[in-house]
């Protein structure tokens, strides 16, 4: 197998990645012939014998198991919709909501969740064929009060996190807000005071500019430092 | 039109075309990638006297819900022309001719783009003329992959295109307005230039055979080069931004 591009290249539409018979084409590559090629701009990388790309645009294609930021835009008799900025409308329904049966004579959904309301959810199955199925009924799942929403193009989300977290640790830690990120791209912050929200803020636009650039997580710590946010300040608290 | 009538030895003499060019030259192109903030992707492209804006949404809900496909996602292109595009005022109401070209440009992008990946949704492509000076549906093609692109849409290749026209006899590649008009004929021309496939082809005017070959490797050359500025606009969007911390250590994420 050849590889033709360096570790985090950009590479575009129809570019050729590599090439040989035993190489699997990964996520945003497609394969034809033997060659594997790029199907979107992005970063290109090697994983084992797979290559792929990180997407760096586009909208958020629901996965199972994504923990994501919705708004509840129907009630039905026996379900809600959730807007969850993807391409296709979320259902939630209430026994994924309660844990238990519900009897539409007896309750309400508008009593649970009304319209308008912001839920974080978690995503039970999506295929080609049905809408994705929404759960709350985790721990840290449910409805969203207080705080700010903020949205970020959804492929940045994985620099936001980091590496196992570091990043949102990191900015946890530093500023003292709660920070739920939805992997559809919506971000909610809570924090002790709006200066602090708003650094969270300005840190998640830096990020999603330079998503592509290495070296972030120190930017960002630095940012933060600059804006009098030291360790010590923190651990009062 | 109240374009002067040139006669054909006027348009194309001693090798030397109206606007100065050889026959077998682009006129100046400038390409922007990611020029409007609430699309999901855009570009804008000038060509000569041509100004195109293109937003590109998606993929997203289809409203109405009839037009979906069980299994791919629909592509749909709308192409209008602003009022002030042309000498002469063109009429707000949508056009025969814009619906036409918005149906020709919708089948030169659909080859390249994986509509299976997103069976029940929408792709939408807005095609905006602000200035037209003849070859907008090639630019449109130009700028409309390259939008594609910037809004993460997977696709197989970019698409290029380029049209080639005949002046006095002779053929001469990206024809402006005048050419394409006083011109004895015209053939635009979309690729995508990896494998060299060909997703639009239409002619006007007459061309011998022969004249037909050549003119199709002319304006296979012409998308070529376009090409090549496609991918620089691309890349450059990215690069400008990370040359800022260029020399930086490994990853971390």
């Amino acid at each position: 197998m050849t590889i033709y591009f360096r570790k985090r290249q950009i590479v575009l539409p129809g570019e050729v990645l590599a090439e040989g018979n035993r190489i699997k084409p990964g996520e945003g590559t497609f394969k034809e012939a033997n060659k594997i090629l790029s199907a979107v701009v992005g970063l290109a990388e090697v994983k084992g014998d797979t290559v792929f790309v990180v997407p760096l645009e586009g909208v958020y294609i629901p996965r199972p198991g994504d923990v994501v930021i919705g708004k509840i835009v129907n009630v039905k008799l026996t379900s809600w919709d959730v807007d969850i900025l993807a391409p296709y409308l979320a259902t939630l329904n209430p026994v994924n909501a309660l844990g238990k049966q519900f009897d539409p004579i007896k309750n309400d959904l508008r009593r649970i969740y009304d319209v308008g309301d912001i839920i974080v959810a978690k995503i039970l199955a999506f295929d080609r064929t049905q809408p994705p199925i929404l759960t709350t009924k985790e721990r840290g799942l449910g409805k969203l009060q207080g705080g700010r929403l903020v949205r970020m193009m959804p492929t940045r989300i994985p620099r936001l996190i980091g590496r196992r977290g570091s990043m949102i640790n990191m900015i946890k830690k530093r500023t003292g807000c709660q920070i739920v990120i939805g992997q559809n791209g919506l971000i909610w912050i809570s924090g002790k005071n709006i200066e602090d929200e708003e650094l969270v803020v300005r840190a998640i636009r830096q990020i999603e500019r330079e998503a592509h650039t290495s070296g972030l997580t120190d930017r960002i710590r630095a940012l933060i430092y600059r804006n009098g946010k030291k360790e010590e300040d923190l651990n009062e608290h | 039109m109240s374009i002067k009538n040139y006669s054909q030895e006027e348009l194309f003499k001693d090798g030397v075309r109206i606007d100065g060019r050889g026959a077998n030259e682009l006129r100046p192109i400038k390409l922007e990638v990611g020029v409007l903030s609430r699309a999901d992707g855009s570009a804008y492209i000038e060509q000569g006297n041509n100004k195109i804006l293109v937003a590109v949404y998606g993929p997203r809900e289809l409203h109405p819900k009839h037009l979906a496909r069980p299994d791919a996602a629909i592509l749909q292109c709308v192409y209008r022309m602003a009022t002030f595009s042309v000498d002469e005022r063109k009429s707000p109401a949508p056009s025969r001719r814009e619906l036409e070209l918005s149906k020709v440009i919708r089948g030169a992008l659909a080859p390249a783009i994986f509509l299976k990946n997103f069976p029940r949704s929408t792709i939408d492509v807005y095609i905006q003329v602000l200035q037209a000076d003849g070859g907008t549906r090639c630019a449109s093609i130009t700028a409309a992959s390259l939008a594609l692109a910037d809004a993460g849409v997977p696709m197989r290749d970019l698409v290029a295109a380029c049209a080639v026209g005949k002046v006095n006899g002779t053929l001469v590649l990206d024809p402006n307005d005048v050419e394409d008009k006083l011109g004895e004929a015209d053939m635009p021309l979309a690729l995508m230039p990896r494998k060299k496939l060909i997703t639009l082809l239409q002619m006007d005017g007459r061309m011998s055979k022969e004249e037909f070959l050549e003119a199709c490797r002319m304006a296979i050359n012409g998308c070529m080069e376009i090409y090549k500025l496609q991918r620089q606009a691309l890349i450059k969007r990215y690069m400008v931004i990370r040359e800022e911390y260029e020399g930086g250590e490994e990853e971390d994420a």
